[in-house]
């Protein structure tokens, strides 16, 4: 009776599944399998890479991208050093943010709630390709933010023509050294392909601006993350705490905090993976430049696919960056695991009073 | 756990017999589009649809181009559809890709190379082939071949700000004809927030002095990166000096987007542009007097760049030989008179420049540069190594130009040694 129920169930699952199952595999699978194919082979980008006249190379494409100096290897270093000062710039600000943006319009009593609610959230809904294209506008020489910041007496660069990194600016500004003529020690020594002193560069002031604008874009998407766990917070303990005598920083550091951890487990995960596979900012408005700067793993695959015609060494540097990615999240999820044992706790907790807070809330 | 396990294991079949699906219906394809077309070819050659992608600059573009493959398709009885394209490269390599490219489309220069050794690329000559000029035709050979015929071509040349020229009291007769007696106009007229000569960033400027000195980045088949040599040098540090001493500038330096936008704002009293600035001025800035003079001669002659495209032929299309019958009524001298008046580019034909110079007195120091100037670098795999070269430009004022030029023959040598 009961095993003939699960036989029936099961088949019932694998029925309602197979849709899924077939575009799962048809626009997951299969593209990530054919891709991987690409990264060992010399296809040229003509016919399907699965032809006979398309030969298999082995490793060569990744050795010429990661082992071989030379430009290859030095363009793609050149685009992880800038993710990795992208990336954490982006990260640590959009989370900070998102999470203040939360706090604000989780106050009960706070007036036109919604209104700030839409308004922080618009952004993640406008079009990037939209975006890109006012803060192009807003970030040239003449632009709305050099004449705001002309007000104050600030003469700004301008931004999307300015390879200069940031933190050779601010060490000649503290007279660390000189950017005309960096420190030999620095200069002398190669890691990688790429000199100390290009590695310790900083992001550039063009992709500063790029960080400004995604930090403002996303940071709407994920305050709705906080928002919703925000509103999970059992009013009791709150309560509690209050009763306790905690003051406000008090009850977020040690009440508020601590229950948003898995969602800030989430919101740094999905931003670290978002950050390093940035595309489309570069796509529309720098194409790397200036002085490949701006240059990011996915969009030198990208190129390297398309504008140089190696399909193969274009799929290899997609695949490095998952597998950097891969690293990185997992390093991540190391470092922010929750270190206390009981763990399965707090979700059986959360859904109970969640009822309770929507109702508040509406 | 368990249940995961067969989730894979489901995945993987389902992506197998996926596998096996779209493998037997690419051949159903394939051999279904062959005996089609085959089919249809039979009776005689005329009745074939071609298509056309093209990267037009805009709705003038767009229209001659149809207007003349209708013409051709009304006197040879075959249909042409013209499709535009937004990202020409992008959507040519999905073509190729696919084993469904356009017949025939425009290809750019710096594309060139890297087509044509991946076999996509039907080789022809289109009637009169010798008429087209001689660097537009070395452009289009790849290893021997030439590929395809070139379309149209552009030239670099100097634009001079009459007013602020007349206002540094300068006249006809201090019209720059040697690189010295530019750096002085140009220190001339450096005034204030004018920079005397603005130059869009990039070998595809500043590359003009290096021709002028005779010099050039690849020795003349391409095959030899030849950077690393006095000429070149020298080409690069008379840029550099004279950004240096402040009567040039680069276009960022004077935060445009190119040279046509400082020479538009009077940031720049001169630049260095090709003819497409005319469109630009006309509709952007048409308040700014200006002339245009050819370049001035460097120590090894006149030199300067020439920019172009070519119409590319499939190697997987049906109809190459309606293809290149069409070329040959798009390059005739006649038609392409008709393109250079409706958008404004300059025939590849030298049959057709006496009637251009003719139409056009105004461009008669751009035409000129047919003669003299230096194709586009359209070797294969160097699209990388160029964009890395311009990237090491962008910061000309202070780099240390042997350095960049060593690294470019190191880099490209890669390549082409392979």
């Amino acid at each position: 009776m009961t095993s003939r129920n699960l036989g029936r169930q099961a088949r019932a699952g694998w029925l309602l599944t197979t849709p899924m199952l077939v575009i799962l595999g048809l626009f997951l699978v299969l593209p990530i399998a054919l891709a991987l194919w690409v990264s060992v082979s010399n296809w040229t980008g003509r016919g399907s890479p699965l032809n006979s006249d398309v030969g298999f190379v082995g490793l060569d494409n990744y050795e010429s991208l990661l082992a071989e100096p030379g430009l290859d290897r030095q363009d793609l270093m050149v685009s992880i050093r800038n993710t990795f000062y992208y990336v954490l710039g982006v990260v640590p600000l959009q989370t900070v943010l998102a999470l203040l943006l939360a706090v604000v319009v989780n106050q009960r009593f706070l007036k036109g709630r919604t209104w700030f609610r839409t308004a922080f959230y618009f952004p993640s809904v406008v079009s990037s390709v939209a975006i890109s294209l006012v803060f192009l506008f807003l970030f040239t020489g003449t632009g709305a933010v050099n004449q705001f910041l002309d007000v104050f007496g600030i003469e700004g660069p301008s931004w999307f023509s300015d390879s200069r990194g940031l933190i050779h600016i601010v060490g000649e500004s503290l007279g660390v050294w000189s950017t005309n003529s960096p420190p030999s020690g620095l200069v002398d020594n190669d890691v990688l392909g790429l000199s100390l002193w290009e590695w310790f560069k900083g992001p550039s002031v063009a992709l500063s601006a790029i960080m400004l604008q995604v930090i403002w874009t996303t940071a709407g998407t994920f305050m709705l993350l906080f928002l919703a766990a925000l509103q999970d917070v059992p009013t009791e303990v709150e309560e509690a705490a209050m009763v306790d005598g905690a003051t406000t920083w008090e009850r977020f550091r040690h009440v508020t905090l601590p229950h948003l951890r898995p969602t800030m487990l989430l919101v740094i995960t999905l931003g670290i993976i978002g950050t390093w596979q940035v595309f489309d900012q570069m796509y529309i408005m720098t194409q790397g430049g200036p002085a490949k700067t701006t240059l990011t793993p996915a969009y030198l695959s990208y190129s390297t696919a398309f504008n140089s015609n190696k399909w193969g060494q274009g799929a290899a540097i997609a695949f490095l960056l998952f597998l950097l990615i891969f690293v990185l999240t997992t390093l991540q999820r190391v470092i922010l695991r929750d270190r206390d044992k009981v763990k399965s706790k707090p979700r059986s907790r959360r859904r109970e009073p969640q009822n309770e807070s929507s109702g508040v809330a509406a | 756990m368990k249940h995961q396990t067969s989730t894979l294991t489901a995945l993987g079949i389902t992506s197998a017999l996926l596998l096996a699906a779209c493998g037997s219906s690419d051949d159903g394809a394939t051999s279904q589009d062959t005996s089609g077309s085959g089919s249809s070819a039979e009776p005689t050659s005329d009745g074939q649809e071609l298509t056309m992608l093209i990267a037009s600059s805009g709705d003038a573009e767009t229209n001659s181009v149809i207007a003349a493959t209708e013409a051709w398709a009304a006197e040879s009885g075959n249909s042409v559809e013209v499709l535009v394209a937004t990202d020409i490269n992008q959507e040519l390599a999905q073509g190729f890709a696919a084993g469904n490219p356009p017949d025939i489309f425009y290809l750019d220069a710096s594309r060139f190379g890297d087509s044509a050794q991946a076999g996509n690329l039907y080789a022809y000559t289109a009637e009169g082939n010798d008429d087209f000029y001689e660097p537009l035709r070395q452009t289009f050979t790849y290893d021997g071949t030439q590929y395809c015929a070139p379309k149209d071509f552009s030239t670099l040349a100097l634009q001079i700000n009459t007013e602020a020229w007349a206002g540094a009291g300068l006249t006809d007769a201090d019209i720059p004809t040697t690189y010295d007696e530019l750096a002085d106009v140009a220190a001339q007229l450096t005034t204030g927030d004018q920079v005397g000569l603005v130059l869009g960033s990039g070998i595809d400027r500043a590359g003009a002095f290096v021709v002028g000195n005779g010099g050039w980045w690849l020795n003349d088949d391409s095959t030899e990166p030849t950077a690393d040599t006095p000429e070149v040098l020298a080409g690069m540090q008379y840029v550099q000096d004279n950004i240096a001493a402040g009567s040039f500038a680069l276009a960022s330096a004077v935060d445009a987007g190119w040279g046509g936008e400082a020479f538009g704002t009077q940031r720049g009293a001169m630049v260095i542009e090709g003819n497409w600035i005319r469109g630009a001025m006309e509709n952007d800035y048409p308040d700014v007097e200006y002339t245009v003079v050819e370049l001035p001669e460097g120590p090894a002659g006149p030199g300067t760049l020439q920019f172009t495209q070519c119409w590319g032929i499939a190697a997987d299309s049906d109809n190459q030989d309606q293809a290149v019958d069409l070329v040959n009524f798009l390059t005739t001298p006649e038609q392409q008179m008709v393109f250079a008046e409706g958008f404004g580019v300059m025939p590849s034909r030298q049959a057709a420049a006496a009637d251009y110079e003719a139409a056009f007195p105004e461009n008669a120091a751009f035409i000129a540069g047919g003669e003299y100037g230096q194709g586009p670098i359209s070797a294969p795999g160097l699209d990388a190594v160029v964009a890395d070269l311009n990237s090491q430009l962008e910061a000309i004022g202070n780099a240390d130009l042997e350095s960049v030029l060593a690294s470019f023959d190191t880099n490209a040598k890669a390549e082409l040694g392979g």
